[in-house]
């Protein structure tokens, strides 16, 4: 599904990455953990086409997507949510899934200008589908709210919902379960199960470890830009270079 | 779906109030002034959706304007071209051009932004004053026809202010179009959060320069127009200074709303009227105007009714309370 292949990245003389290769299988469930610093964030920024990384190769299901800008990644089925949520805080709730259903409508500026016929059908269309989204993590009755006026875990799953709307193939979580409570965590760690049974894998990167532990299928731990363990969530757990890199040597 | 008849509704109630309006004027000099408020409004619409709506501000606006008026100019008082032919080649080479910078211009953010279009300004007002086998340099382009069907001249100020304010209304037809469609959507995920409208498969440096091509061709249309108006251009009218005019009228009207570049446009166009005795001092006061506007009104002018009404409805539960 997802391969990463000798992913350096160098920022100035600080080497956030080095040689990272890893591999994510169709519908799994897999998790990113390591210490703050790691290169968590900066290793999702390369695959999804943020960051230009120094070196390495991205492939997308046997594509190699090395480089490509995150519009085009988003068309190929690759989707994010973001560690300090981005919504899109003056528009609706509604409005902010409907921008993710970008790629599923064509109108461009000239149709949409003139209002040609179909511009309003495909509208039409597009308002149902995002409701269904919506509907589909739970928060369809904040609709017409403005998403800036979310409480904080209702705001990670907008993220969660305006992602799923593309349809993606992969969706990749960069610590959705930051600030949310027990309850919150434990709902979220539903929701993404319920994610993946329709089709979609997962990446996760995340601190809260019960969860980690719980729904992934697969953990790879990063420290200091470097890969450290990758297996179950069992092995890692019993891993003695695991328990170093967080405990610190005895 | 009340949404959009209710945008309808507000168009329609605009269109009628401007089809009206020179019934009260008709041979004042205030009509006169109404025109360059439909020029204004056309140009502050340009500038609100590329700086309201997708977030990307241009301190060149004055350049297009400029380049639409002297294209239509030269055109047809050098080379004799049909001025409605020439307002569309305007627009056309204007457009291509917009284009052809705005790749490289709108990759730049904020600040540096603001310094490139401004630096773009510059130069075509510096072009304007030097070349002057084609403009005539400081001194002006004068004889310039005006746009006519048939042997029907738009001659006078009654038949200029249908002529623009047709173009006006149609312009603002599809920019309401525009902002509520899709591509709308798009510009504004673009302004909140470009990072995440990527992520989401918006290609924001293609959106962003389609729309910096529409406010040009926009602002071009508005300048030929100018130009087949007037019969006479210099380009003391394309200069920073109108730039910076054009922003004021987009935040005094209100970013990010079609209306509001209407009330902006006609407060400043009306103000220096009221004004005259301060002369060269209307830039302080359009400086100040900015200044108050961002500090207690950042939404523009075209918020105040509903802010009234929020101050009517507080007040009323508050009667209630004591009741």
């Amino acid at each position: 599904m997802l391969r990463v292949e000798k992913v350096t990245q160098v920022f100035g003389g600080v080497t956030a990455l080095r040689d990272v290769s890893f591999s994510v299988k169709e519908r799994e469930i897999k998790g990113v953990i390591g210490p703050n610093g790691a290169g968590k964030t900066t290793l999702f920024n390369i695959i999804t086409g943020i960051y230009r990384q120094t070196s390495g190769n991205v492939y997308l299901e046997d594509r190699n997507v090395t480089f490509l800008p995150p519009e085009r990644l988003a068309r190929r089925g690759m989707v994010r949510t973001f560690q300090n949520v981005e919504l899109f805080g003056t528009m609706t709730v509604l409005e902010n899934v409907m921008v993710g259903l970008h790629t599923k409508s064509s109108g461009g500026i000239v149709a949409s200008a003139l209002k040609l016929p179909g511009v309003l059908r495909e509208e039409r269309r597009i308002r149902e589908k995002a409701l269904a989204c919506l509907e589909f993590v739970g928060i369809a009755e904040h609709a017409a709210d403005i998403a800036e006026n979310l409480p904080f875990g209702k705001g990670r799953l907008l993220e969660i919902a305006r992602a799923m709307s593309l349809d993606p193939s992969i969706i990749l979580l960069d610590e959705p379960a930051a600030g949310l409570n027990a309850r919150e965590t434990a709902d979220l760690g539903h929701l993404i199960e319920k994610i993946r049974s329709s089709g979609v894998t997962v990446v996760l990167v995340e601190h809260d470890m019960e969860l980690v532990m719980d729904i992934c299928d697969s953990i790879m731990v990063l420290n200091l830009g470097e890969k450290l363990a990758e297996g179950t969530p069992r092995e890692i757990q019993e891993d003695p270079k695991v328990i170093t890199a967080y405990l610190g040597e005895g | 779906m009340s949404t959009e008849r209710h945008v309808l509704l507000k168009y329609i109630l605009f269109s009628c109030a401007v089809l009206v309006a020179p019934v009260f004027f008709a041979g004042g000099y205030l009509l006169n002034v109404l025109v360059f408020v439909g020029i204004n409004t056309i140009l502050a619409l340009a500038l609100n959706l590329l700086l309201g709506y997708a977030g990307q501000i241009s301190l060149g606006q004055a350049a297009f304007f400029g380049l639409g008026a002297y294209i239509s100019g030269i055109a047809t008082a050098t080379y004799g071209m049909n001025p409605w032919l020439a307002l569309v080649l305007a627009a056309v080479i204007v457009g291509l051009i917009a284009f052809a910078i705005g790749f490289p211009i709108l990759k730049l953010k904020g600040h540096y932004l603001a310094m490139a279009t401004l630096g773009f300004g510059i130069i075509v007002y510096i072009v304007f004053n030097e070349t002057f086998e084609l403009t005539s340099g400081p001194s002006g382009l004068s004889g310039i026809p005006y746009f006519s069907v048939g042997t029907f001249e738009f001659d006078s100020d009654m038949k200029s202010y249908f002529l623009i304010w047709g173009f006006a209304l149609a312009m603002i037809l599809l920019s309401v179009n525009l902002v509520n469609s899709r591509i709308g959507r798009a510009l504004r995920a673009i302004h909140d959060s470009e990072v995440a409208a990527r992520v989401m498969g918006v290609n924001a440096r293609l959106l962003k320069v389609q729309v910096f091509a529409l406010s040009a061709v926009f602002s071009s249309i508005a300048g030929s127009l100018y130009a087949h108006t007037m019969t006479f251009i210099s380009p003391t009218s394309f200069g920073f200074n109108f730039s910076v005019e054009l922003l004021t009228m987009v935040v005094i009207g209100g970013l990010g709303t079609v209306y509001g570049s209407f009330l902006g446009a006609a407060l400043l166009t009306l103000l220096p009227e009221l004004l005259r005795t301060f002369q060269d001092y209307d830039i302080v006061i359009y400086g100040f105007l900015l200044v108050v506007m961002i500090m207690f009104l950042p939404g523009g002018l075209v918020r105040i009714p509903s802010l009234i009404m929020a101050r009517f409805d507080r007040l009323r539960v508050r009667g209630r309370e004591h009741a």
